[in-house]
């Protein structure tokens, strides 16, 4: 039986374009909305996955502000049994106070009879990007970690990884507890089913304060790069525009 | 002195090497101090010459039992061992997945912060840096008060431009010591990767891309023929690999692959940001789409107006006959 412990974070959809807000601390997610790491939805999914092949409990957690519950339920109508929401404004906190806080929810947790064998988190927060929680969380816990990897699966209590190395296909296998960080690409996260909604539904999430006061994300400021003005030379309009094509082709010397 | 961590292997060596570059300005900036790399494994003697065309002045290079399978934690003790004997106050790495991994074991070990996928520099006092959040679509000005200041530079954000004058590294054997727990989760099978097959999306001089416009599973054959013709490879959208017409390892992205190729022919993608954050740094781009106003035209290079199902195969025929 493995429980596992995964970890999401609630980001502005950056699809469209981007505002920032008036501090230029974060990016402002109200006109475009928000939604998750796709490197986390496969966290989710490997999470659920690997709980349901050993009968274990799949537990997600966020650190975010009150509206985070709304990604907290999506992942619970996904086959999560358990959620934790840590209530903090995100942006204020740099990957070390997210990582401690995690740290206190397992150490929690754990203090309560609910320990977490496998923790999943995406490789990289989709906004701050500082590819580094899980394994900051992984120096707090004393645990080991591996990151970056597409597929996990149990074979008994010994984790086995696998994601791309700079060669070719790396595999790791590691006892638990453990850390994992997962890139986007070795699953297809599943889609919630209406009794999947129903049940989130009735789940109640451990709401908690932070168990510290953050040291902040060592940001200055935000900013957006400059626009560049559009350069664009067209060489024409449907495949009339072959010859020209070509002809650039052997200007670049792409040909052979 | 400034560590910077060097991966030899194909697909990092370009990287290391803007990183080695980049170094150069804090160099500069700090009145010229030493360059230092970091290599952990085999060095040849072409590696050492490669080393000297960008400044370095000593290579630390780490071997011994330890270091025989990759361990992010092993080589992070081994940059810290050296990190700490020449009491260097930068550690920097290219932004492969192992660089940004075994910099962020470091800092996590050093009790710093760390910034990633740095593209620029902007003082020393304060250290500042500005570096890529939101896949690229936004810069963070950030400060590393720590020592050492810890941090990898975006691949593909600079040019790795040898120096005007080359040195002769001094190649220095290090065997740390390193603990058990540091080789726990440890790479212990390798499957190599074929060559010519999706791993070479990163170094290739040509792609070609796909996207939405491609219409389906099937309609891939004219854009596969021409990455063929032109001895390149696919990249595709995420709509493509969600909606499972092409494989997630052709996907060029944010959370897929970031290439840098000569041309890139992006058909059928609109040019989203999360898609411009793997292929900004292709030199030339040439799009195909049939909306003059897609993002991916108006920053492209070059742009041909129409469907990609007319337009490709016409290319193709003129590639044959030509
Ligand atoms: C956190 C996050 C990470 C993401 N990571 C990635 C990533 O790594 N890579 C990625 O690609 N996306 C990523 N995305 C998704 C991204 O936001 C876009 O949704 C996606 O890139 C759009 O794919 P597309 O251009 O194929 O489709 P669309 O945006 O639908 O564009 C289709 C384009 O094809 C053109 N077209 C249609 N028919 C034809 C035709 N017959 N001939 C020529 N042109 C035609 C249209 O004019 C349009 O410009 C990410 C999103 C998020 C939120
Ligand atoms: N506020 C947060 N709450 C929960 N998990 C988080 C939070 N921030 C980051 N994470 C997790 O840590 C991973 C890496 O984030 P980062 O190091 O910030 O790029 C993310 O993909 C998440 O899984």
């Amino acid at each position: 039986m493995t429980n596992v412990l995964v970890c999401i974070k609630r980001v502005p959809d950056s699809s469209s374009d981007v505002v920032l807000t008036d501090d230029a601390q974060a990016v402002d997610g109200r006109y475009a909305g928000f939604t998750v790491s796709p490197h986390e939805n496969c966290a989710v999914e490997l999470a659920v996955q690997v709980a349901g092949a050993t009968g274990g409990e799949a537990t997600v957690v966020t650190l975010g502000t009150e509206e985070a519950g709304e990604q907290l339920r999506g992942v619970l109508a996904l086959g999560c049994t358990a959620a934790t929401h840590v209530v903090a404004d995100a942006p204020a906190y740099g990957p070390a106070d997210v990582a401690r806080e995690l740290a206190a929810v397992v150490r929690d947790h754990e203090a309560a009879g609910r320990a977490h064998d496998l923790i999943l988190l995406g490789n990289d927060a989709a906004d701050s990007g500082d590819f580094q929680v899980g394994i900051r969380l992984a120096y707090e816990l004393a645990r080991p970690v591996v990151t970056g990897v597409k597929t996990v699966e149990m074979e008994g209590d010994t984790v086995v990884a696998r994601g791309e190395g700079p060669t070719g296909q790396d595999t790791y296998r590691l006892p638990v507890p453990a850390v994992v960080t997962v890139l986007e690409g070795g699953v297809e996260p599943r889609y919630p089913t209406v009794s999947g909604r129903m049940k989130a539904k009735k789940i109640e999430i451990e709401q908690r304060q932070p168990a510290a006061a953050p040291a902040g994300p060592q940001r200055v400021k935000l900013f957006l790069p400059p626009a560049v003005p559009s350069q664009v030379s067209v060489l024409g309009q449907g495949p009339e525009a072959a010859g020209a094509v070509v002809d650039l082709f052997a200007e670049l010397g792409v040909t052979r | 002195m400034i560590i910077v961590l060097v991966e030899l292997d194909e697909e990092s060596l370009e990287v290391s090497r803007e990183a080695l570059t980049f170094a150069r300005t804090l160099s500069a900036a700090g009145g010229g101090v030493p360059i230092d790399a970091v290599v952990v494994g085999e060095v040849t003697p072409e590696d050492v010459a490669d080393l000297g065309r960008y400044a370095v002045r000593e290579v630390h290079q780490v071997g011994g039992e330890a270091f025989s399978a990759y361990s992010a934690a092993a080589w992070a003790a081994a940059v810290l061992e050296v990190q700490r004997a020449k009491g260097s106050v930068v550690v920097m790495a290219g932004g492969t997945n192992r660089g940004t991994e075994v910099l962020a074991h470091v800092a996590a070990r050093a009790g710093v912060g760390m910034a990633a996928n740095v593209v620029a520099f902007n003082g020393l006092a304060p250290f500042t840096v500005n570096r890529q959040v939101m896949g690229g679509a936004v810069l963070e000005e950030m400060q590393l008060d720590g020592r050492p200041a810890v941090f990898t530079v975006a691949g593909h954000a600079v040019e790795a431009v040898p120096a005007e004058a080359p040195t002769t590294p001094v190649v220095v054997p290090v065997a740390p010591t390193v603990a058990e727990a540091d080789l726990v989760a440890r790479v212990v099978a390798t499957e190599e990767r074929p060559q010519g097959e999706g791993g070479n999306l990163k170094t290739a001089k040509v792609v070609v891309g796909a996207g939405r416009g491609a219409g389906g599973p099937d309609g891939f054959g004219a854009v596969v023929e021409l990455a063929d013709l032109l001895g390149g490879s696919l990249g595709v959208s995420r709509v493509v690999t969600s909606l499972g017409w092409r494989p997630h390892h052709e996907q060029v992205g944010q959370t897929g692959t970031r290439i840098s190729p000569d041309l890139y022919i992006p058909c059928g993608i609109s040019g989203a940001i999360q898609h411009w954050a793997g292929c900004a740094s292709s030199k030339v781009i040439l799009a195909i789409n049939t909306d003059d106003e897609a993002p991916m035209v108006t920053k492209a290079t070059y742009a041909v107006i129409g469907d990609m199902h007319e337009i490709v195969p016409a290319i193709n025929e003129a590639l044959k006959q030509g």
